[in-house]
């Protein structure tokens, strides 16, 4: 039974041990004071508050909340102790409210341990107060009774504990201050408040995805022949990292957020701690983290009502997001999660049969009967058959399921835009210069041997979370049929130009710069679509001084980037820099390479991708072997992709190995030279 | 639901259940004491255990969100449990459609990874919804929990072309579903 009190009225209390429950909308400081008959306070040692939270039959918390829960038990009082007065306050120096006028009416209420509520009270009609009397507990007669006081003082704790005869009120309410403010310092600080970021697919792709490369082991036992190269198969995720970076185009906003350090337990300089304060008491951001606040998305297109006991139509776009493009990014991260599931279903049930099977057929062997006559037959029989049923039930799940997935690849893959599409897809040939970056990119397909026909698009977001590796080592193809290694290089070139040349479409005008180095010239034929229609920014490196020239003015921008970034000062780079987004390919890696240019390739890929440097090796890690060790980090932060299908990709679910296919331009095509002059010719109308 | 009941997971009109969900839900009692504020915080695991043919194939757990074939998902680990009234801490959702077809058996359970035993625990049911139209199909309530630290709640299995599910209600010790395996076999 709850008696909701007003201003000055009593309750008796049955229960010694309490808990009085205090909720104000913004951070106070709950303490409570002990009095003796005359409601006087003996001296600082009873008064319980942040800085000594516990007295007998007292607690209170060391720290200002919106929420208390003060613990009372009144059989513990000293004798000499009649009132317990329950007092709030705002804290000061934290930047918030300065009188309880501006801030919801506080609500206390005495409540049992069980949690049932005996008494309550709303503090109701305050206007300059900075700190109250709420409740007091009080002996009456041998027996305990609350009252509601709600009686609130101007001039704040000070005032209040004078009133209630403390001499040294000013010096403790100075301490209980004090203590309040440590408190906060030391609680763990506010996230940082999210710079408000208008450029939407800027802000999507900071937490880039990162299809991991993983060596060329593909999955435990089935290592190829270059098992050197193995390295943990590292699973795909669809939103990568979330790492709080900018993206390096601006000198992006996102790191230069100060970090607020901890303060140290003792942390008793006033001024850091209220430097400090905002940030725990700061106002919360009620904002969703990876949403903005625009209009509602159009309606995703919805598929049209299935007949019963049938699958739905499968329709483009069927998933959720803020766009199209999203929606289709996402529904192909659907189809691919969907299919390895589907695939680990059937896998699994057909290794179940097949060990279930194995079990009995070798019941049957052992078992002494089983020779006579044709037990053993009948029996072998029976389990052959109970193998072969339960195998044809999970092809018939299967094949249910492919099919469905096969009729989505088919209404989502004319569907994709140019960023998703392969080459071959029409939307190529009506490219025009886009005006903003999108969501992702397609590096090329990914199939299972179940189902090679249905091929999902590999897409990773953009920017680029890190580079990446063109494989042109013999150890990267399947079945080492590739046994030309010219072959192999020429492949590897190509997909290399076909990759570089789709991210210099898929970036509006000027905001992505492609640099080659070709130390020997061996790829002045894959590279001649980027030379001839001029896309590239200086022509293909040469020799060991071009790899020198390269790399350091790569290494000085991203020097630079990263100092205005870390500095939080993002405007003040020099005007001469180009703050697109750079991809520097790598023919032939490690001829004309000395050590200084070895350990400036490794600084771009460890620090590059943060400041939107990105590398794009094509290498044969046998040949670089000479190095040992020292190159390992360098390969594994790279996504290793083959020139020809191989099965080195594992996906974030089950870890199938998954067959990679690069995204080659057809050949014959002139697709990638067309698009590529538009984009020259856009960036020399941009850049006038 | 009482321990040891079953029902048929068939739709009235005859169709079967497609998608089910499992919930969970908890309170920790309160202490006694002085600061019986201090409520301590328990943390309840639902787990389900997919078997074929007694023997376990895969497992959902709050370290394994998703079975292997995408059928069985976590909703994910809820540490204190306390929404309480009413409403789920945790949740298993099971396609049934998409169950691999050797999978003959799935059982639930309920352990108490901070070591609590289940009379700490009060309010704590387990439930089976039908997650098509979020009907109650069977309620099944831990009360009267005693000192043990985990509970057997049901098994769903197939029926011939269906499913079914069994209330089970048996008590059993383990701060995982790892530590149930001996008790979970006799049910199968």
């Amino acid at each position: 039974m709850t008696a909701e009190l007003v201003r000055g009225q009593n309750h008796p209390l049955s229960q010694a041990r309490l808990e009085i429950r205090v909720s104000a909308g913004t951070p106070v400081v709950a303490a409570a004071t002990l009095g003796d008959e005359q409601g006087r306070i003996h001296g600082v040692e009873w008064v319980a508050h942040p800085g000594t939270p516990t007295l007998p039959g007292l607690e209170v918390s060391k720290q200002a909340a919106a929420d208390h829960r003060l613990a009372v038990d009144l059989e513990a009082m000293p004798e000499a102790v009649h009132r317990v007065s329950v007092l709030l306050a705002l804290p000061n120096g934290s930047g918030g409210p300065l009188h309880f006028g501006a801030v919801a009416a506080p609500f206390v209420a005495v409540t049992g341990l069980d949690g049932t509520e005996v008494a309550s009270y709303t503090v109701t009609g305050l206007e300059a107060e900075s700190a109250l009397v709420a409740l007091e507990l009080y002996r009456r007669q041998g027996a305990w009774k609350v009252r509601a006081v709600g009686q609130g003082y101007a001039g704040g704790l000070a005032e209040l504990l004078t009133d209630q005869g403390l001499p040294e009120a000013h010096q403790l309410a100075g301490s209980m201050n004090e203590a309040v403010a440590r408190g906060q310092a030391r609680s763990v600080p506010a996230p940082p408040p999210r710079t408000p970021d208008a450029d939407r697919s800027r802000q999507a792709a900071a937490p880039a995805l990162g299809p991991d490369q993983s060596g060329s082991a593909p999955h435990g036992a089935a290592a190829p022949q270059g098992a050197p190269d193995a390295v943990p198969p590292q699973p795909m995720t669809p939103y990568g990292p979330q790492e709080p970076h900018g993206s390096g185009t601006t000198g992006g906003p996102g790191p230069s957020v100060p970090q607020h350090p901890y303060q140290g337990g003792g942390a008793a300089d006033p001024s850091a701690v209220t430097q400090n304060a905002p940030t725990a008491g700061g106002p919360i951001d009620y904002s969703h983290p990876r949403r903005q606040n625009t209009a509602p998305p159009p309606p995703p297109p919805t598929a049209p009502p299935a007949p019963p006991g049938q699958p739905a139509q499968p329709v483009a776009g069927d998933a959720t997001g803020w766009s199209m493009d999203e929606r289709l990014y996402n529904q192909v991260w659907g189809m691919f999660e969907d299919l390895a599931r589907t695939t680990a279903a059937y896998r699994s049930a057909v290794d179940f049969a097949d060990s279930r099977m194995e079990k009995e057929l070798d019941q049957v062997l052992s078992d002494p009967r089983s020779r006579i006559g044709g037990q053993g037959d009948a029996a072998r029989e029976v389990a052959r058959a109970k193998h072969a049923q339960l195998v044809e039930q999970a092809k018939a799940a299967l094949d249910r399921d492919l099919a469905q997935l096969t009729a989505e690849a088919g209404v989502v893959e004319p569907a994709l835009p140019a960023a998703y599409a392969r080459w071959d897809n029409p939307v190529w040939h009506g490219y025009r210069v886009p005006m903003e970056i999108p969501m992702a990119l397609r590096l090329g397909d990914l199939h299972l041997p179940e189902a090679t026909g249905l091929r999902i698009p590999m897409l990773v977001r953009l920017p680029l979370q890190r580079g990446l590796w063109i494989d042109s080592g013999r150890a990267g193809s399947l079945d080492g049929s590739f046994a030309d290694s010219h072959e192999l290089r020429r492949l590897a070139m190509d997909t290399a130009v076909a990759l570089a040349g789709r991210l210099l479409a898929v970036y509006p005008a000027g905001e992505f710069t492609v640099h080659a180095i070709d130390p020997a010239g061996s790829g002045a034929q894959a590279l001649a679509p980027l030379v001839q229609t001029g896309v590239l920014a200086a022509p293909p490196a040469v020799g060991a001084a071009g790899v020198a020239d390269v790399l350091a003015r790569l290494t000085q921008r991203v020097d630079l980037v990263q100092m205005a970034v870390r500095g939080g000062a993002a405007d003040s780079l020099p005007p001469g820099l180009d703050t697109s987004e750079q991809l520097l390919v790598v023919n032939d890696f490690p001829h004309g390479f000395d050590d200084r240019a070895v350990t400036q390739l490794r600084y771009l890929a460890d620090e590059g991708p943060a400041v939107g440097v990105h590398l794009m090796m094509v290498a044969d890690r046998e040949e670089a072997a000479g190095y040992g060790p020292l190159l390992d980090p360098l390969w594994r932060s790279l996504l290793r992709l083959t020139p020809v299908p191989d099965d080195h990709l594992a996906d974030p679910w089950v870890g199938h190995a998954w067959t990679y296919e690069p995204s080659l331009v057809p050949s014959g095509s002139q697709v990638l030279q067309q698009v590529l002059t538009q984009v020259a010719a856009a960036r020399r109308s941009w850049n006038r | 639901m009482t321990k040891g009941q079953a029902i048929s997971l068939q739709k009235n009109d005859g169709g079967s259940l497609t998608a089910v969900r499992m919930g969970l839900g908890w309170q920790a009692a309160p202490r006694r004491g002085l600061f019986g504020s201090r409520t301590r915080e328990i943390d309840l695991d639902a787990s389900a255990v997919l078997f074929a043919d007694k023997q376990p194939v895969d497992v959902v757990f709050f370290r394994h969100l998703v079975s292997d074939d995408g059928s069985v998902r976590h909703t994910g680990d809820n540490l204190v449990g306390g929404v309480g009234q009413g409403g789920d801490d945790e949740a298993i959702l099971v396609d049934l459609a998409r169950i691999p077809v050797h999978i003959d058996q799935i059982v639930f359970t309920v352990n108490s990874f901070t070591g609590q035993t289940f009379q700490e625990v009060q309010n704590a049911f387990c439930r089976l919804v039908d997650e098509t139209n979020g009907q109650e199909l069977a309620r099944y309530t831990l009360a009267g929990g005693g000192a043990y630290t985990a509970q057997i709640m049901a098994k769903v299995h197939r029926t011939g072309q269906n499913w079914t599910m069994t209330a089970l209600g048996t008590p059993a010790n383990g701060r995982t579903f790892q530590d149930l395996m001996p008790a979970i076999l006799p049910h199968l």
